[in-house]
C-alpha cells in the first residue's frame, strides 16, 4: 500500500457516479445529460484504477484505457445527435423531443 | 500523501457539484476540465502515472475540446462578441482557477517533496501497462479498435447528411 486510503478512492468514485446520475436526472438541457455521462464514465474508470492499485495489477489502468476509447465514441455520436437534435428542434430541451414519429 | 489525496478527491467533489449545477454550458465545461484534472492527480497518488497522462491528454485534452467546439456551434449570432466580454470577467472564471491552483499547489508540493512516488511503494508504471495492454487483453484492443471505426462511421454517416440538409437549405433560400 502506498499510503493511501484505497478503500476511500472507491467511496470517491461512487459520488462521483452519484453526482453523474443525479446530473441526469435533473437537467433537460441534452449537453448537460452528455456531460453528466461522461462523470459516470470516469467516475468508473476511477473505481478500475482504485481497484488496480489496490491489488498492484496493471489491469485496472488497461480496463482504464478502454473506457477511455468507450468515452470517445460515446462523446463524437452523440455530439452529432445533438446536432441533429438542434437542427429539428432549434433547441437542446429533450422534454421537446420526448415525442415518436412513425 | 494521504492529506494530498483528500484534497484532490474534495477539489474533484466540488467541481462536479458545479458542472451539474451550472446553468450556463460553458461554466459546467471549465468546472469539469478541473475535475477530470482532480481525478488525474488523484490516479498520480495512487501510482497510475499512465492513467494520469491519458486523463489529461485524451480526457481534458481531447474530448473537451469536441464539447467545446460543439458549443460553439450551438452559439453564433450577432452577440457573441458581448458574450465574449462578459466571458472574461473574473467572476466567470475565477471559481476553476481557484480550483486549479489548489491542484497545481498541490502538484508542485508533491514533487518538490520528491514522494510521487513514494520509495517502495506500489506503483503500476507503464510499460508493465503496456505488456498487459498488447500480451493478454490484445483481443480488447482489436475491438476497441473495431469500435473507433465504427464510431467514425456513424458520425461522418450523420454528419454528412446535416451537412447536405443545410446545403438544400440555403439553396432554397438564395433562389427566391
Amino acid at each position: 500500500m502506498n499510503g493511501i486510503p484505497l478503500e476511500q478512492g472507491l467511496i470517491v468514485a461512487g459520488l462521483l457516479f452519484a453526482l453523474g446520475a443525479a446530473g441526469v436526472l435533473i437537467r433537460r438541457d441534452v449537453l448537460f445529460i452528455l456531460l453528466s455521462l461522461e462523470i459516470m464514465i470516469n467516475a468508473a474508470g476511477l473505481a478500475f484504477v482504485t481497484a488496480g492499485a489496490m491489488w498492484l495489477q496493471p489491469d485496472g489502468q488497461v480496463m482504464f484505457v478502454f473506457i477511455l476509447a468507450v468515452a470517445a465514441v460515446e462523446v463524437a455520436v452523440g455530439l452529432a445527435l445533438v446536432l441533429w437534435l438542434y437542427h429539428w428542434f432549434r433547441t437542446l430541451d429533450v422534454d421537446r423531443a420526448s415525442r415518436m414519429r412513425g | 500523501m494521504t492529506n494530498a489525496f483528500y484534497i484532490a478527491s474534495i477539489v474533484a467533489l466540488l467541481a462536479t457539484l458545479r458542472v451539474i449545477t451550472a446553468t450556463h454550458a460553458v461554466h459546467a465545461l471549465l468546472y469539469f476540465i478541473v475535475s477530470l484534472l482532480a481525478v488525474a492527480v488523484i490516479f498520480l497518488l495512487m501510482g497510475a502515472p499512465f492513467a494520469a497522462a491519458l486523463e489529461v491528454i485524451i480526457y481534458a485534452g481531447a474530448i473537451m475540446v469536441l464539447f467545446v467546439f460543439v458549443m460553439m456551434m450551438l452559439n453564433p449570432g450577432p452577440r457573441a462578441v458581448q458574450r465574449e466580454r462578459h466571458w472574461l470577467t473574473p467572476r466567470t472564471w475565477a471559481g476553476p482557477a481557484v480550483l486549479a491552483a489548489i491542484l497545481a499547489a498541490e502538484l508542485v508540493f508533491i514533487t518538490a517533496a520528491g514522494t510521487s512516488h513514494t520509495p517502495g511503494a506500489a506503483q503500476v508504471c507503464p510499460a508493465e501497462v503496456g505488456m498487459a495492454l498488447f500480451g493478454p487483453y490484445l483481443l480488447g484492443v482489436e475491438m476497441a479498435s473495431v469500435l473507433l471505426l465504427a464510431g467514425l462511421v456513424g458520425t461522418y454517416h450523420l454528419s454528412w447528411h446535416l451537412g447536405r440538409r443545410r446545403d438544400n437549405e440555403r439553396k432554397r433560400e438564395i433562389v427566391p
